[in-house]
């Protein structure tokens, strides 16, 4: 049995139909908020958030619980229950689709063929009481005329693909009857098999072992490239985003704090906040050693500071960090920064 | 001569597991520790790596006697503790204490801080009960929170918090011995620095032996004086921390090390994974001449050089 081979993307050339543009836009937000009441309060998990992804391209998003990094991702495909949640946003476009005026078929669309994602818990993503082939060949059917026999087939090839040894087996197990890593994998070949136009991965080897987490990030890489798929790799690791994406954000607060290529940003970190957690981490040289704290915790949803999110633990704050909101403004080709005392 | 806080030896712990349904299942053994000896110096942080089913949670509590071995021996301070029981034991908790993973479910969720951490006074009956809380609310500013914590609730504090106040718990009964079972693995990369450091100074004032379980590697590099690596239920490496990560001997180790992920996205790479069955192949081999010990073909630990223990085949 053959996998019908995905059409393969040469990236930057001849890709569209306009050859000003070369890549196709794949997800584009402006300005997104989103908000849920509780309690009587109101918690602002995404407050103002501006991104893109272009075809083919890796986008990493880096916080801290909190930050709003998931909600995002979960608002780009409308994964959120509206109300509590109340998203707005300027923009929000996700492969041709307006995401915010999506109604049924559009939205089943949208999941699935425009977009999937893998999570952190494999464990809780699968359905304990149906076999790993079953799901597998319920979404393909869900979202293509096939017979099943074909879908299983395509289900046994998408198995071998993310480098399950026997995978005749592990589409008749239950989810309960394989690792994590395994489980991960067998998500992984879930999300492949409507062949996404991109790949929301949030936080996909944080329940995993370190050599396992090895694996599956290279995984991770190889198929998107193979599938010509743009990723979003959402993490709180600055180590994943430094093995996988070519461009990150960096979230805090709600809000984005700085965005560049990865190799910038890890060079010169422009935001206090980036260059404050490129310090916290440890390991990086030998010995035993103090590491470079961040005073103080994340700012709460619910009552967040005035001014940047940041201030209150900022070593360089001056008094209107503590008044007026910085804008996202550019500095470099490809690099923005939301802060008053960067240059 | 260096003192010694805490001593394994020879541990082990065996499980017989139901293998299918009926009158008379089959039983299959699991052995999830098998022949573990350690030695945690006085005043020193020993790191407990491995991954998931390592046996290194279930070496941690077999330690605290919070867990029956069904083998070999645990000395606290020299004095075998394995065969005390309940009362004969109270005076050695005291100087063993332990910091869990998963804070909120450490703390009790009905009681106020100032009564989590002065528990522990309590259970021992040391000093008044206004001396007690007394004590607890220093302890809170000395994990850095403040006294006004007394009268919180576990539910009110975020993970960071909950770690400190855990922490003081453990520490107020001024132990040898912290068993710390991932205690960052569940918290944000800039509140595991916090903690990270919280632990350093407490154990340098205190003169804390720590028993450090982790399966992150990098911050054992930074906090811990020692590794010891487990697989399988054994400890297939141990080592002063530099020449774990400068000099790994075992293929196991070495595989652990290349997993990390890079630090910098120049240092990127594409990565070679081995299956069990290559560690197995790849057990390390020495001379028995070199070592100047005699030839043993079952794998065990030898001393490869002063301080740096390995798994490997002594061949003749």
């Amino acid at each position: 049995m053959t996998l019908p081979r995905p059409r393969r993307v040469a990236l930057g050339a001849g890709t569209s139909q306009t050859p000003e543009i070369p890549l196709m836009r794949l997800l584009d937000i402006q300005n997104l908020t989103v908000s849920f009441s509780q309690h009587g309060g109101l918690v602002q998990a995404v407050r103002g958030m501006t991104l893109h992804i272009d075809q083919g391209e890796s986008l990493g998003i880096i916080g801290e619980s909190g930050s709003g990094k998931s909600v995002t991702c979960m608002a780009a495909l409308r994964l959120l229950r509206e109300p509590p949640a109340r998203i707005t946003a300027d923009r929000m476009v996700l492969a041709d689709v307006d995401v915010l005026k999506a109604r049924g078929a559009e939205l089943a669309q949208l999941r699935g063929k425009a977009a999937a994602m893998i999570f952190q818990d494999p464990m809780t993503a699968f359905d304990p009481s149906f076999t790993i082939g079953h799901q597998i060949v319920e979404t393909i059917l869900a979202h293509r005329s096939a017979r099943k026999a074909e879908a299983r087939s395509e289900a046994l090839g998408l198995l071998a693909r993310v480098e399950i040894k026997n995978p005749a087996a592990v589409l008749d197990s239950y989810p309960h009857q394989l690792s994590g890593g395994m489980l991960q994998r067998a998500m992984i070949a879930m999300a492949l098999s409507c062949r996404p136009k991109i790949l929301f991965a949030d936080e996909p080897t944080t329940a995993l072992d370190v050599t396992v987490q090895a694996q599956i990030l290279q995984l991770i890489k190889d198929v998107q490239i193979e599938f010509g798929m743009g990723l979003v790799m959402v993490t709180h690791d600055l180590g994943v985003i430094a093995e996988t994406v070519d461009r990150v954000l960096v979230m805090y607060g709600g809000r984005v704090m700085e965005q560049a290529p990865v190799q910038d940003l890890f060079d010169t970190p422009a935001h206090p906040y980036t260059v404050a957690l490129l310090a916290s981490i440890p390991g990086r040289t030998g010995g035993r050693r103090r590491l470079t704290e961040i005073p103080g915790a994340s700012p709460n949803p619910a009552n967040p500071p005035t001014g940047c999110p940041f201030h209150p633990r900022c070593p360089v704050a001056v008094a209107r960090c503590s008044q007026d909101t910085p804008v996202l403004r550019s500095t470099a080709p490809g690099r923005d920064v939301a802060c008053w005392r960067a240059e | 001569m260096m003192q010694t806080a805490l001593e394994l030896r020879n541990l082990s712990k065996t499980y017989h597991i139901r293998a299918g349904g009926g009158l008379f299942p089959a039983v299959n053994t699991l052995h999830a520790v098998r022949g573990v000896s350690l030695i945690l110096p006085r005043n020193k942080i020993l790191g407990l790596v491995g991954e998931s089913g390592s046996g290194k949670s279930t070496t941690g509590l077999m330690a605290l006697r919070l867990l029956e071995p069904t083998g070999g021996q645990i000395l606290v301070g020299g004095a075998d503790i394995t065969g005390l029981d309940h009362k004969a034991l109270k005076p050695f908790r005291r100087k063993m204490q332990v910091v869990f993973q998963d804070s909120y479910s450490a703390l009790d969720p009905m009681m106020t801080l100032a009564q989590i951490v002065a528990e522990p006074l309590h259970i021992h009956g040391l000093g008044s009960a206004r001396e007690q809380t007394d004590q607890a609310l220093d302890w809170l500013v000395r994990v850095g929170l403040d006294r006004s914590y007394g009268s919180r609730y576990p539910h009110e504090l975020s993970g960071g918090q909950r770690q400190r106040v855990a922490i003081a718990r453990a520490l107020i009964l001024r132990p040898d011995v912290l068993v710390a079972d991932e205690p960052t693995s569940a918290l944000d990369v800039s509140v595991k620095a916090q903690i990270i450091n919280l632990l350093q100074d407490l154990q340098a004032e205190m003169g804390l032996s720590i028993l450090f379980i982790s399966h992150d590697l990098s911050v054992v590099r930074s906090l811990t004086d020692s590794v010891a690596v487990m697989l399988a239920g054994r400890i297939v490496e141990q080592a002063p921390t530099e020449a774990i990560f400068a000099d790994p001997q075992h293929i196991y180790t070495r595989s652990l090390l290349d997993a990390i992920p890079a630090l910098n996205p120049k240092d990127r790479q594409r990565r070679s994974f081995i299956s069990p069955a290559q560690i197995e192949a790849g057990t390390p081999r020495y001379s028995a001449a070199a070592l100047g010990i005699p030839p043993s073909d079952v794998p065990g630990l030898v001393q490869v050089s002063p301080d740096h223990l390995v798994e490997a085949v002594v061949t003749p």
